[in-house]
């Protein structure tokens, strides 16, 4: 496959240490190119949530190569992974997505913000464009707890685009929502997905949302049990 | 936000702006204990600086006087040890004082210099005589080391022949007011009949009852000791460099130089250990009031951890977290500090 986004090549994770020693991920393969709209599946303790921290670089593998954008991530320090991490990977979480002591627009420009040292009206501006893209543009200056689940997640979204990554990883982005909300905030990454040709990897448990997806990765006790492009209908 | 804040100061601000009832607590917290050591200091300041006023009222801050007579010892012409009597110190004039005031009053360290004929006399009215102390001054240079002219209770300041101001004390055992008559006698058997002009109180009994000031010159006669003075008092701009420069002084003219240090030295022995204690309580205080902010960080940092998940998540690295936390501390103390500080003030 050319242009991959991620690569994964025998990623082991183990906690604890001695005879508690307990192996969450054992040599998981993974590749996934530009453009590809991906769902992780898996029962609850099957390490989707591991394999997760450490494919946004929050976490380091035991064992395995890790590279994002062909960069291989084992030699980086802590500050390479965090800028790493800012640059190329945007997240979207289930709960707790924004901050609610900002508005949805200065959500949206934190990652710049972080990533500059201060604020310029630069980042606003791209913070604004992308709330108009997630159709936010009347929420702007809303505080974040003001905001519907629905309309956070959207903002949580805009703000996982900011950086323009090549990845975002989503954990769960509509598990909190009703179906109405849930359907238009897999719309709206499904748009970014095909305008901006990013690469989405969706942890899921709903069986109806992974079946909208380009591909479906299922992940049992800690293995890649099944790998199949998907049609969508 | 402001374009020229950067981004941990924005953070800090507004999670501080968010827990607005917890930032106030702190802010209180940190304002009590600098009220308490804000107070404790200018107590301490205060009681100090009045106990050395009262100390020094009556004392000059450096006294100069004339070397020890020492007796020159002998050698047997058989060797044999000899026991070397102390020798009795007599009243003498100190050498050359004029040029030894002229020079001092050049330091810029001393404020004032004060040349004095005392010694010993009797104070006698009618059938009472009392033993006194027999001070000659120039009252304006002598005002200058030790304000009597503010402690005049009666009268006025005036020491001019046949002139004498005493201290309440001794005029209440003579029986004496502004306006009597005192006859001043001395051991040599020198003696003058003086009119009372004033009376001091200089807050210290035993000088009250004792010192009766009169002009140098009267008392340069009355003592017998025409043109010479028995001591020079000095007054400083700093009281604490009073024993150092005590020594320099007594190393560059030979005098004996006693500092107000040294003559109380059991009095600045209980101020230092009053300081120490102070010093001990404040920093005791401080080291509360810094756990009690780090504390309430710890429970903040707590609190926060999802918006530092966010922020990690973000690309913000452990130094930016750790700076927005401790902006806070920062923050909260600086503000607690002024706020008491200018409360108390």
């Amino acid at each position: 496959m050319t242009d991959p986004v991620l690569q994964l090549v025998g990623i082991r994770k183990c906690y604890g240490c001695g005879e508690t020693e307990s192996e969450i991920l054992h040599g998981i393969d993974l590749h996934l190119a530009r453009g590809e709209f991906a769902a992780l599946i898996g029962p609850s303790g099957s390490g989707k949530s591991t394999l997760l921290n450490l494919i946004g670089l929050l976490d380091r593998p035991t064992g395995g190569q890790l590279f994002i954008d062909g960069q291989e991530t084992g030699q980086l320090d802590d500050t390479g992974l965090t800028r790493l991490r800012g640059q190329r990977i945007g997240f979207v979480f289930q709960h707790h997505n924004l901050i609610p002591a900002f508005t949805a627009l200065e959500n949206v420009a934190m990652p710049l913000l972080v990533a500059r040292g201060r604020p310029d009206a630069a980042m606003f501006s791209i913070a604004g464009d992308l709330l108009d893209q997630v159709g936010l543009a009347e929420r702007k200056q809303y505080l974040a707890n003001r905001l519907s689940g629905g309309q956070q997640q959207r903002v949580a979204i805009a703000r996982a685009l900011a950086m323009s990554p090549s990845l975002v990883l989503a954990d769960e982005p509509t598990g909190n929502l009703d179906t109405h909300s849930a359907d238009d905030v897999f719309a709206l990454m499904r748009e970014v997905n095909v305008r901006l040709r990013t690469t989405f990897l969706i942890v899921t448990h709903d069986p109806r949302l992974a079946q909208r997806c380009d591909r479906i990765i299922e992940l049992i006790d800690g293995e890649i049990v099944s790998d199949q492009p998907h049609a969508v209908g | 936000m402001k374009p020229w804040m950067p981004f941990e100061w924005i953070a800090a601000i507004r999670f501080l702006r968010e827990g607005r009832m917890q930032s106030l607590l702190i802010i209180v917290g940190v304002g009590v204990g600098v009220a308490v050591i804000v107070f404790m200091s200018a107590l301490l300041a205060g009681l100090q600086s009045n106990l050395i006023k009262r100390t020094l009222s009556s004392q000059a801050h450096i006294t100069l006087l004339p070397p020890e007579e020492v007796a020159r010892p002998q050698v047997a012409l058989d060797h044999t040890a000899l026991r070397l009597q102390k020798q009795a110190q007599r009243l003498r004039s100190i050498d050359q004082w004029q040029q030894v005031r002229d020079r001092l009053q050049k330091w810029p360290e001393i404020a004032a210099v004060s040349p004095l004929a005392s010694g010993p006399a009797f104070a006698v009215r009618g059938d009472a005589n009392k033993s006194v102390t027999l001070v000659g001054i120039e009252p304006e240079r002598y005002n200058q080391v030790i304000s009597l002219a503010e402690r005049i209770t009666r009268g006025e300041l005036r020491v001019g022949a046949g002139e004498t101001v005493i201290g309440i004390e001794l005029a209440k055992d003579l029986g004496a007011d502004v306006g009597d008559k005192l006859r001043i006698a001395t051991a040599a058997g020198a003696s003058e009949t003086l009119t009372i002009t004033g009376l001091f109180d200089l807050g210290n009994k035993g000088v009250n009852a004792r010192n009766v000031y009169v002009g140098l010159r009267t008392a340069q006669t009355l003592l017998n000791l025409v043109g010479g003075v028995s001591s020079i008092d000095l007054a400083l701009h700093d009281l604490n460099l009073a024993e150092a420069l005590a020594q320099r002084i007594a190393g560059e003219t030979g005098l004996t130089a006693d500092s107000w240090i040294k003559t109380n030295a059991q009095f600045v022995t209980a101020l230092t250990s009053q300081t120490v204690s102070s010093n001990v309580i404040r920093f005791f205080i401080g080291l509360s009031v810094a756990f009690g902010i780090a504390s309430v960080l710890v429970v903040s940092v707590i609190q926060r951890s999802k918006e530092i998940g966010i922020l990690r998540a973000m690309g913000a690295t452990q130094v930016q977290m750790r700076r927005i936390f401790l902006l806070q501390g920062g923050i909260v103390g600086f503000f607690g500090s002024i706020r008491m500080a200018r409360r108390c003030s």
